[in-house]
């Protein structure tokens, strides 16, 4: 009858009489007859090949432009291997490893991924993956809150805006109050956090390499908060910490971040992943899945989702989120690419994504209409400010096959003028020359 | 075994899996106390014993295109192969922020997708932006608090949940700050009446139910509870995950629901991925579109724009949802087109009421009505052999089906969930029928066969408290 629904009229009949009614329409004879009378209208069924023309179609309405903008969502290189390991139907079509027997391929993924996360935050443990870095830091506010039993948390003005949006989502649902700490000189104000930390605060959340490309001196926060027992929540690119100092290093109690830079494509915002890692103290506390290790009968070494008590199909309406499965295909993704780039590759990667944004840096500031704002070292996304028309710009730059910067002041209204840029590892020195030659005729 | 290693262990020092171009930009060095310290610890690996071990990691696992999926309220069903062609199409994989104008072709399959999605359900307008079901219900809920708070109702702190509901329904409604409220149902699980009108106050926020709910039953009087629920001034919930059945047939909007979320992973066909991405649009009628997550993605004249809309729930997510997905569950829309929703519908409902009757002598079939896409045993008829619903997933491991979603939902104690999607073939069926009937017949004659299956799949049963008591959860936890 149709490619993806195989009965013919013949084998519905028979099936119909095993069942003991006459006509398919038997049924559905309990539901309302006025329910079952409305009109729909939804495109007409296409072929394969209508479905290639409109899918063409649409392809010719995007413009492809090679990207300067970073800002959460990073064009690095997916090598060739990882989509076609990705794509095999055992990963690609199988369901949620509730049956370890036959999931052991997805479970032993998802371990080699914890240990992956862990090794690169150094943190105790790692859950099995969360939607995207915004919607993990605030699993990870719930976290503290819940565990301190506080209804107030403390954000750094340096977090990605984003992030934050989702954070005040969240938290204004479940009535706990955002407060944030001012930046200075485009990091987190210690002296402002010092200031307003507080015994009702279930602790902080700072972001560093920041929102605006800068790595940030996590080191003061762990005695202060000491003084209140408030938790310590670290947001990082994890990508970063494969040459930055991790968030285990500076007393973090949760780290947390997205892992999209690790190989995962554009893909238009999403599906990207978050991670979570904390301490053996909040294991308990943290939401998702966690695979470990277990025993077969034969005691045989084999990997089972554990501590699922702390989940919402067991706890329901007693659970502290209500998070599945989710990103398991892109906890892979990652994995593969964390094994394929190994701990050298890693680095490699990020240090071009650093040379290059530097160098792109350096030529923008030394144009007339460009200039230096912040001073201080930054990783692969950088602040710069313009004297020119911000669409004008832009236009001038889609024309010519470029994307701009991201605009700050689409977030922040003293930033008007202000652009965030960022040269992965794809960026050739000639295509930032020749970005550089098209903004100098402006 | 060799291929039973981790990727750590098959590490060798200075192997490596990739390159990257040489250049001759000058190399930044960043101010050696933002650096790590310790010697970072990853697998270091060729490329050919990367694609092999994971090669190898792959056979461990079960899929779909391996054989058959009878899960209960998970529609595992075939996953076209041309919906991933499409999304690997670097045409659409652009950065999320380039400016709009250079982005319309994907702007369009958004729009285009909440349209036909509206459509189906019956509903106005559609959110793609949450990441998968349980995000889609939090979204559902976090509207229906602000609505009431925008109208001054803030004594609505109730969320009811029949105790028949997926997990995720008390625990979302927990996490948007509402009390969930679980109410009885009716053994066949639908709602009592009278329970809910006792229920029902000017402290009801709304309601969330499944329809067909968890035993695959339809909820016959729907009307009459949209209306009760509507009178008390509540609001009507739909959880997707049992849409699939009604595709074509009825449609929840037109039952008086007012928000729902969609599994695109289990309706439209983008793939589980071992468990995500997913993706859980949420659609609301329209005096609520306001209220859908920010950024709204909406057509002014011909051109698509993205707004924000101050009576918004707010962000809840960093960019538009999984477009990834999203663009896959458009194109299986248009795959099916107007001429087939419904044979989805027809015919998953066909299988599942095939399966049932085909069966009802060797299992206990606790509700004997007519269901949807899915239908619950209580385990095997006879119960003298001791044998139990695990038992009976285990063995049917050793014939290549993946078993039934078992233990759930909790109103049974030895519940088998079964939902076989319309992709699979009467002979498919057929095969699976002869299997559950060979099992039953296993448990009576040889119950130590079933009791300690599965004896042919690469590991054993598993000692999960183990695993919970002493958790290793990481490589460093083995040596």
């Amino acid at each position: 009858m149709f490619k993806y629904i195989p009965h013919t009229e013949a084998e519905i009949k028979e099936m119909l009489q095993v069942i003991g009614v006459k006509d398919i329409d038997d049924l559905f004879l309990e539901i309302p007859k006025k329910l079952k009378d409305f009109e729909f209208n939804v495109p007409h069924s296409h072929s394969e090949l209508e479905i290639y023309q409109r899918f063409n179609e649409l392809a010719n309405k995007n413009q492809q432009l090679i990207s300067f903008i970073g800002a959460g969502a990073y064009d690095h290189y997916t090598p060739s291997v990882i989509r076609h390991i990705i794509e095999r139907q055992e990963f690609l079509t199988a369901y949620t490893p509730y049956q370890p027997e036959i999931s052991q391929g997805t479970l032993q993924y998802i371990f080699e991924y914890q240990s992956i996360i862990t090794e690169l935050t150094n943190m105790y443990v790692a859950n099995a993956s969360m939607y995207d870095g915004a919607t993990a830091t605030a699993e990870a506010m719930f976290m503290a809150t819940a565990k301190k039993k506080r209804q107030k948390i403390l954000v750094s003005s340096t977090l990605n805006p984003n992030i934050k949006k989702v954070i005040e989502t969240y938290a204004k649902y479940r009535d706990i109050q955002v407060d944030y700490i001012k930046e200075e000189n485009g990091q987190t104000s210690i002296k402002d956090f010092t200031t307003k930390n507080s015994k009702d605060h279930a602790g902080v959340i700072v972001q560093s390499p920041n929102f605006y490309g800068i790595i940030e001196d996590l080191t003061p926060y762990r005695s202060v908060l000491d003084e209140t027992k408030g938790l310590l929540i670290v947001n990082s690119d994890i990508s970063t910490n494969s040459l930055l100092k991790p968030a285990g290093d500076f007393g973090a109690d949760i780290a947390v971040g997205d892992a999209q830079a690790l190989g995962v494509p554009l893909s238009y915002g999403g599906p990207y992943i978050g991670y979570i890692a904390t301490t053996k103290k909040l294991m308990r506390k943290m939401p998702g899945r966690i695979c470990g290790v277990t025993e077969d009968t034969d005691n045989k070494r084999s990997f089972v989702l554990t501590l699922q008590a702390r989940e919402q199909h067991i706890r329901r309406e007693k659970a502290n989120s209500n998070i599945c499965s989710n990103q398991s295909l892109l906890a892979l993704l990652v994995t593969v690419y964390s094994a394929v780039m190994g701990k050298k590759g890693l680095k490699e990667a990020q240090q071009i994504s650093i040379n290059n944004t530097h160098y792109l840096y350096n030529k923008l500031i030394k144009l007339d209409t460009f200039e230096a704002v912040y001073d201080a070292e930054f990783f692969k996304d950088v602040v710069v400010k313009t004297t020119l028309d911000i669409v004008t710009l832009q236009q001038h730059l889609n024309k010519n096959g470029f994307t701009s910067g991201l605009h700050l002041g689409d977030y922040n209204k003293d930033q008007t003028q202000h652009l965030l840029f960022s040269a992965t590892e794809k960026r050739t020195q000639a295509e930032i020359d020749a970005f550089i030659d098209c903004l100098e005729v402006l | 075994m060799y291929y039973d290693k981790l990727i750590f262990e098959i590490s060798t020092d200075n192997h490596v899996g990739y390159s990257l171009p040489q250049s001759n930009i000058k190399p930044h060095t960043l101010d050696n106390t933002f650096l790590r310290d310790d010697e970072l610890y990853l697998p270091e690996v060729s490329e050919v014993e990367a694609v092999r071990h994971y090669t190898n990691v792959s056979f461990k696992n079960f899929g779909i295109e391996k054989g058959f999926y009878p899960l209960g309220s998970c529609t595992m069903k075939y996953n076209p192969k041309i919906n991933q062609d499409i999304s690997n199409n670097p045409a659409f994989h652009l950065h999320p922020n380039q400016s709009l104008n250079t982005a319309q072709g994907n702007l369009e399959i958004y729009y285009e997708t909440q349209r036909i999605l509206s459509e189906l359900s019956g509903l106005d307008a559609f959110s793609l932006n949450p990441y998968a079901g349980a995000h889609g219900e939090l979204v559902g809920l976090m509207i229906i608090k602000k609505y009431h708070a925008d109208n001054k109702d803030t004594k609505r702190t109730k969320i009811i949940v029949p105790d028949s509901a997926h997990g995720t329904n008390p625990a979302s409604a927990s996490v948007a700050g509402f009390d969930a409220i679980e109410v009885k149902s009716n053994e066949d699980g639908t709602v009592k009446l009278k329970d809910l009108k006792a229920q029902l106050g000017d402290d009801t926020a709304g309601i969330m139910l499944t329809n067909p709910n968890t035993l695959g039953i339809f909820e016959k009087d729907i009307i009459e509870i949209a209306k009760l629920v509507h009178e008390a001034g509540g609001l009507l919930y739909y959880d997707g995950a049992n849409l699939n059945p009604l595709l074509g047939k009825v449609r929840p909007g037109d039952m008086g629901f007012d928000i729902m979320h969609i599994n695109l992973h289990k309706t439209f066909s983008t793939p589980h991925g071992g468990g995500g991405p997913g993706s859980g649009p949420v659609g609301v009628k329209a005096y609520l579109k306001d209220y859908l997550p920010n950024p709204q993605i909406v057509k002014e004249d011909d051109t698509y724009t993205l707004k924000t809309n101050d009576k918004a729930i707010g962000q809840i997510s960093h960019f538009y949802g999984n477009f990834g997905v999203y663009i896959k569950a458009y194109t299986y829309l248009l795959t099916i087109g107007k001429e087939h929703f419904k044979h989805i519908g027809q015919n998953s409902v066909l299988n599942a009421n095939y399966i049932k009757e085909s069966l009802k002598d060797n299992y206990k079939l606790p509700i004997k009505a007519i269901c949807k896409h899915e239908f619950v045993f209580d385990g095997l008829k006879d119960k003298s052999s001791g044998v139990t619903t695990l038992d009976i997933a285990k063995r049917l491991l050793d014939y290549d089906v993946h078993p039934p979603t078992i233990y759930f939902p909790l109103v049974f104690k030895e519940s088998l969930m079964i939902e076989p999607p319309e992709t699979e073939s009467k002979a498919a069926i057929d095969n699976f029928i002869s299997v559950m009937k060979q099992v039953a017949k296993e448990a009576k004659e040889n119950p130590d066969l079933v009791k300690n299956a599965p004896h042919t799949t690469i590991v054993k049963r598993l000692d999960e408290a183990s695993a919970a008591r002493n958790p290793r959860v990481k490589y460093r936890d083995l040596l």
